[in-house]
């Protein structure tokens, strides 16, 4: 199993380096994980990260739509918050496993 | 008399009338189902009718042929579904009440969705495949067309049969080939995925095959709005890609009155909030959800459907009889692939295991191969429109379980979570 060293923590995560348990997520761990593809997280980012913590918790399936229609953010500006795959790495830095797309 | 109630008469509607028909008390249930189109299409055909293998005929039967006789077939658009009430409320007026719901109103694609797919290119220099009208309009296209980009773009992830717009690239692959024009058409995959396919081994083997055919993927691409006097897709992030000819999958949505019932889900799709396991609607206890209408995260194709079916007969006969739900649906699924040449490839796979090679549906036997391309499977995908008129739709079993087996399958350890 791989790890991080955080805060004198260990964190487990996957060969991807997604977290394998959300509980072990904190802002300043959120910071670190933004800073390794160079995003400066905002208050927007975080509401966004927030948002999509409490929906996986809840146990619902995550799409770049549904944040779209989250009120938060619209598609345009979540690829603006997060460039490249946003979903896959706002996922990442809020320390919720990588989304499934279902096939 | 108690009464059942069945929204949309495609696959999975028609399907579940025919077997709660078979299972039911005559003398105290009553069957009705609803739906606004006579004609039923045979859906997994569209696809070959683009390329002249099924001509438009093929695909056509009027729905009425495969519902039993003493089963109400109400033709009409549901306008609302009351929960509270347990009542329906149709387009044209009428209010019908029922015991138990079955929502089967199907998935549809809705290219207004996207900016500019509708416009003044729309059937002339773009198309869909999914519907019987696209996929005609396209035969005609193609059958003149003189070469250039034909771009495949997926709009969304959620999208009914995710194999077909892949089958659709290999087959243009090998139309323009056999008509002695490949070296004229550049073909690209454009996909909001970050690959030819969302699971790992399946996605191995489908972009050894795209690149063996050179078809041009593009991942990781979220469409925007298509710019029709520039002939471009442009995406979220501002990336762009040129076509001549533009075969999309519009997005996927389901029935409006879904929404107008306020029983979709928050993606705004209106695929209905379902228990993936018992089928049941996350709202009311007497509603259930089969086929493309349901949000389960399985696919949405006429082999879920049936997967479906036989475990929501067995939790309906126990909701009736007030037992606790014990059929649980694994997310089966089972895909063929065409691969042109009269060639096909074949995927089985659940929620939990993704598709592995080995033989279906017998081990060592087979005769078709997981996986694997071979003219085996090629049949099985031409054998499967006998087999849908005459065993799918009429509510017969087939000779597969409905949860998936892992016999046949070649297993390692790591595939399976």
């Amino acid at each position: 199993m791989e790890t991080l060293e955080f805060n004198n923590k260990t964190i487990a995560i996957n060969e991807e380096g997604y977290l394998k348990d959300p509980s072990q997520w904190s802002t300043e761990l959120a910071h670190q994980l933004a800073k390794d593809v160079n995003i400066n997280l905002t208050d927007k980012h975080f509401q966004v990260l927030n948002w999509l913590r409490a929906k996986q918790a809840e146990g619902v399936a995550l799409s770049i739509r549904k944040v779209g229609n989250s009120g938060i953010v619209d598609i345009k500006e979540f690829y603006q918050l997060f460039p490249g795959g946003p979903l896959k790495i706002s996922s990442k830095i809020a320390g919720i496993p990588k989304p499934v797309s279902c096939i | 008399m108690k009464n059942l109630l069945i929204l949309g008469a495609g696959t999975a509607g028609t399907m579940m009338a025919n077997k709660l028909h078979k299972d039911l008390n005559r003398k105290v249930w009553k069957i009705t189902i609803v739906d606004p189109d006579v004609v039923h299409y045979y859906q997994p055909g569209f696809l070959f009718i683009p390329f002249g293998i099924y001509q438009p005929e093929d695909v056509v039967r009027m729905k009425a042929e495969f519902l039993p006789k003493e089963v109400n077939f109400i033709v009409d658009e549901v306008k609302r579904i009351t929960g509270e009430k347990n009542e329906v409320t149709l387009k044209g007026g009428k209010n019908l009440s029922y015991d138990i719901l079955i929502i089967a109103t199907g998935a549809n694609v809705v290219p207004g969705e996207t900016p500019g797919l509708e416009g003044k290119l729309w059937h002339k220099d773009i198309f869909d495949f999914y519907t019987f009208e696209g996929a005609t309009q396209l035969a005609k296209k193609l059958e003149t067309w003189q070469g250039g980009k034909l771009v495949i773009n997926l709009t969304e992830t959620l999208i009914k049969c995710p194999v077909a717009p892949l089958e659709f690239a290999f087959l243009a692959d090998a139309y323009f080939t056999e008509k002695g024009m490949r070296n004229k058409v550049e073909i690209f995959y454009v996909t909001p995925l970050s690959g030819a396919f969302t699971k790992p081994k399946a996605t191995k083997m489908l972009s050894a095959l795209l690149e063996e055919k050179h078809i041009n993927v593009v991942p990781d691409f979220y469409v925007q709005e298509v710019d029709n006097d520039r002939k471009v897709l442009i995406s979220y992030d501002q990336k762009e890609v040129p076509f001549d000819l533009l075969v999309t999958v519009p997005v996927n949505k389901g029935a409006d009155m879904i929404a107008e019932s306020n029983l979709g889900d928050e993606d705004g799709l209106n695929f209905v909030p379902t228990d993936k396991h018992t089928l049941q609607s996350k709202k009311f206890e007497n509603v259930f959800v089969i086929g493309d209408a349901t949000n389960v995260p399985a696919s949405k194709a006429g082999s879920v459907a049936h997967f479906e079916g036989e475990i929501l007969l067995e939790n309906i006969l126990s909701f009736i009889h007030r037992l606790p739900l014990e059929a649980k649906f694994d997310g089966h699924a089972n895909c063929f692939i065409e691969t042109g040449y009269g060639k096909a490839a074949l995927i089985d796979f659940n929620y939990e295991t993704e598709p592995l090679a080995g033989k279906f549906p017998w081990p060592i036997v087979g005769p078709m191969g997981l996986l694997k391309v071979n003219r085996a499977n090629h049949f099985g995908k031409l054998a499967f429109r006998w087999i849908y008129w005459h065993i799918l739709l009429t509510g017969k079993s087939l000779p597969v379980s409905s949860n998936m087996s892992m016999a046949g399958k070649e297993v390692e350890t790591e595939m399976v979570k």
